[in-house]
């Protein structure tokens, strides 16, 4: 097959590049330029976007032997994924930039412009493994090393994006991807790993999103009220610097009453209030989900799992499709036999049949149904 | 499969009589600046490549200053030239220049703007790239005292316009203004006399004209004060200092008096065979557009805009097949850019997006040509497939 490898200039897809090109297929390696000016996005060694990156990727490619070129996806990726992750927050809500990226980009995009272009796939290191089913359709299951699984933030993946996906490295565990990088001679063998959210330099999302969206932030200010009191707890600079379950960086001047931490309970953007409460007050049992994105054959009930962020555990729970179809409105409902705790509008719930992802949706709200769940 | 290479604007590869005179000199010992007998054999060998250059483009050997490039070159001039006018004429603080420049052109200009001080203008071009003449000459007379030096390539690298130096000389001699031009895409490909032409520097550089790479001249009348940049033995007229790479040196001489012997035959053979890839295929292509002006073109130049494409997809489905070419954008920070010089020339972000240049050299055939004919369609088509990007 003709395959186009996305190469980030990171270990993990310089590996499945060169895996692929060993079993024989035609690899052309890309790197995405996500930022036009990569200052005013992530500056560190570790991110997607920075010049040393995309050398590293150069060098990779140059060893294993396969052509290179940087495509720029800049207006794409600013306008899907950036711009979605701060109309997120502005809204109250945690994305996930990652899923977003995998969803609108790397797998639409690129894709679609690499099959117009007379590619079959798009080769990634992602830590996901892909089998074909008896009904013929293309499965994706969790990754055999479960601490570096990243089935969570491809859990977008349609069918179709899915029959034209390679991921190379998914039955390998990461300490073998590293010491096969050293055999093969890839510099980038023991350049960390990349974390966060790649086009926040310095890791302070709250900074960023106040830098960025300026006069678009839904209000610079507001009150932290008691969630069982209504009482006015403290002011906050901004409702984009929280997030549902956060305890640091309340700045409540004093303990709560019964000296235990209070936790981020609800955001309202609108009127700019954080309510605020104990932790036992975050356990939530059922969840509503919007935008569900099936990878094959919608189901009508599953008992199953859900994972509801990256590197999160599983919960088992029970799964009705309520609306299918591809229209923003497709909806679910998750009922947790599992419950979970610090869980925010806007983040995603994978759901998983065994190690078999099923498909995903966005949280867009949580509940409490069950006496017995605190 | 075989390489058929179309990049003669980017480098051409070395002539045979460069590489002949280049690793004559490999081996030998001898330090230009020494006094003993291998530092004098390397010393004659230094001057006699500087007369054979002298010779070939009309100047005096003393006028010709060894750089490492075009870039050093072109550094040399302007910032030079700029710091010694305004110190000890004191003209400035204006540089007129060209929208076209290359970029390292444009980039000192823009230095000297940010750190020293200097009111840079650049000039328009019209649709074709080629100077707007009226522009300059109003821009010299709001206040010729005050201009410090005009810059204005002899030709293009991307679309190969042909720059009216000879105009550009008239207005600024009227003046006393001095003209340097960047003259690295011209020598071997047209006629370059220094002297007949007016010109106070001119830069050229070795790996354009069949030459090696890291070496290059600036081409400056004796009577033109240079600040050096580089300080050191101030072994080049002490404009320029840095040991002198004698092989480097010998087989860019070789390269340049080659080039220009065989520049008129080489036109003559270029010119037709780009005019008939030009032709065949805007047949096969009939919506391709030519960017640049026919009438003053270097010969192995064709710059072709293909609607609908996105330059990068064809440059990269024309590589599969072994046909090398150019998006002849810069890159900043590895991200393609839309080219200046088309920006400048009125194409909007997407037409210049979808524009490829194909250079043609000393060893170009007619199967390069049939090769690329028998290639565009299909890449095109797939390319349209593929779109231009949104939002530009």
């Amino acid at each position: 097959m003709r395959v186009l490898a996305a190469m980030s200039g990171g270990v993990d897809s310089a590996v499945a590049a060169a895996r692929a090109a060993e079993a024989g297929h035609d690899v052309t390696g890309i790197h995405l330029a996500l930022s036009r000016n990569p200052k005013s996005y992530r500056s560190g060694a570790r991110g997607c976007c920075t010049i040393e990156d995309s050398n590293d990727a150069r060098r990779a490619a140059d060893v294993i032997g396969i052509p290179f070129y940087v495509w720029d996806m800049s207006d794409e990726f600013h306008e899907n994924v950036v711009e979605d992750f701060m109309s997120e927050y502005a809204a109250g809500r945690t994305p996930n930039p990652c899923l977003r990226c995998n969803e609108k980009i790397k797998f639409a995009a690129v894709l679609d412009r690499a099959l117009a272009l007379g590619f079959d796939a798009v080769v990634t290191g992602h830590y996901a493994q892909l089998e074909t089913g008896r009904d013929g359709l293309i499965e994706m299951h969790r990754s055999v090393d479960m601490g570096k699984d990243q089935s969570y933030v491809l859990g977008v993946l349609t069918q179709d994006q899915l029959a034209h996906s390679m991921f190379p490295l998914g039955d390998s565990v990461k300490d073998d991807v590293r010491r096969e990088a050293e055999r093969r001679g890839l510099m980038v063998a023991n350049k960390p790993d990349s974390h966060d959210i790649c086009f926040i330099a310095d890791g302070d999302n709250a900074g960023w999103l106040k830098e960025m969206l300026g006069d678009r932030a839904p209000n610079d200010s507001g009150d932290i009220v008691d969630h069982a009191t209504g009482e006015v707890l403290g002011q906050h600079e901004g409702t984009t610097a929280y997030t549902i379950g956060q305890r640091k960086g309340l700045r409540i001047g004093r303990p709560a009453p019964d000296g235990k931490p209070r936790f981020v309970l609800d955001i309202e953007p609108v009127s700019g209030t954080v309510t605020v409460g104990p932790r036992e007050e975050l356990r939530i049992d059922h969840i509503s989900g919007i935008k569900a994105r099936w990878c094959g054959a919608v189901p009508e009930r599953l008992e199953g799992t859900v994972q509801l962020r990256a590197h999160g555990s599983e919960h088992r729970a029970v799964v009705t499709v309520v609306s299918s179809g591809s229209t923003t409105e497709a909806g679910i409902e998750i009922d947790l036999l599992d419950p979970a705790e610090g869980i925010a509008p806007g983040q995603a719930a994978v759901i998983y049949d065994g190690t078999r992802v099923v498909g995903s949706a966005t949280i867009s709200a949580t509940a409490r149904t069950s006496v017995g769940v605190t | 499969m075989t390489t058929v290479y179309l990049d003669h604007a980017a480098t051409t590869p070395m002539l045979p009589a460069a590489v002949e005179a280049l690793t004559d000199q490999l081996t030998a010992v001898g330090n230009p600046s020494s006094l003993h007998a291998s530092g004098r054999h390397a010393r004659r060998v230094v001057e006699e490549s500087r007369e054979q250059i002298a010779q070939a483009l009309n100047c005096r050997p003393g006028e010709v200053v060894f750089t490492s490039g075009g870039t050093e070159a072109d550094n040399l001039a302007l910032k030079g030239i700029y710091w010694s006018r305004l110190r000890s004429s004191n003209r400035g603080p204006r540089i007129l220049s060209t929208a076209i420049e290359h970029h390292a052109v444009l980039d000192p200009l823009h230095w000297l703007g940010q750190e020293e001080g200097a009111e840079v203008e650049l000039l328009p071009v019209d649709t074709t790239g080629r100077l707007d003449v009226g522009a300059l000459k109003s821009a010299i007379e709001r206040n010729p005292d005050d201009v410090a030096l005009i810059s204005v390539m002899w030709a293009n690298n991307e679309v190969g316009t042909i720059q009216p130096i000879d105009e550009v000389v008239e207005l600024a001699g009227a003046h006393g203004i001095p003209v340097h031009t960047d003259a690295v895409q011209a020598v071997g490909a047209v006629p370059v006399d220094f002297a007949a032409s007016g010109v106070d520097a001119l830069t050229l550089t070795g790996h354009k004209v069949g030459g090696p790479f890291g070496v290059g001249a600036l081409v400056v009348r004796r009577e033109l004060e240079v600040t050096p940049l580089v300080h050191g033995g101030g072994q080049e007229r002490d404009i320029r200092s840095g040991t002198i790479d004698t092989p480097a040196i010998a087989g860019f001489a070789a390269a340049v008096e080659a080039s220009v012997k065989s520049q008129a035959d080489h036109h003559v053979r270029l010119s037709a065979l780009r005019d008939q890839l030009v032709e065949r295929i805007c047949a096969i292509v009939p919506d391709a557009i030519r960017n640049g002006d026919p009438a003053h073109l270097l010969p192995g130049h064709a710059h072709l805009r293909f609607p609908g494409c996105e330059g990068d997809s064809l440059l990269m489905l024309l590589d599969a097949r072994g046909i090398e070419c150019s998006t002849g954008s810069a890159c900043n920070a590895g991200v393609p850019q839309a080219s200046h010089v088309l920006l400048a020339m009125g194409c909007t972000d997407a037409e210049a997006r979808g524009s490829l240049r194909f250079s043609l050299g000393h060893t170009s055939t007619q199967a390069d040509v049939d090769a690329l004919v028998e290639a565009i369609g299909p890449v095109v088509e797939r390319a349209r497939a593929a779109g231009a990007r949104k939002g530009s």
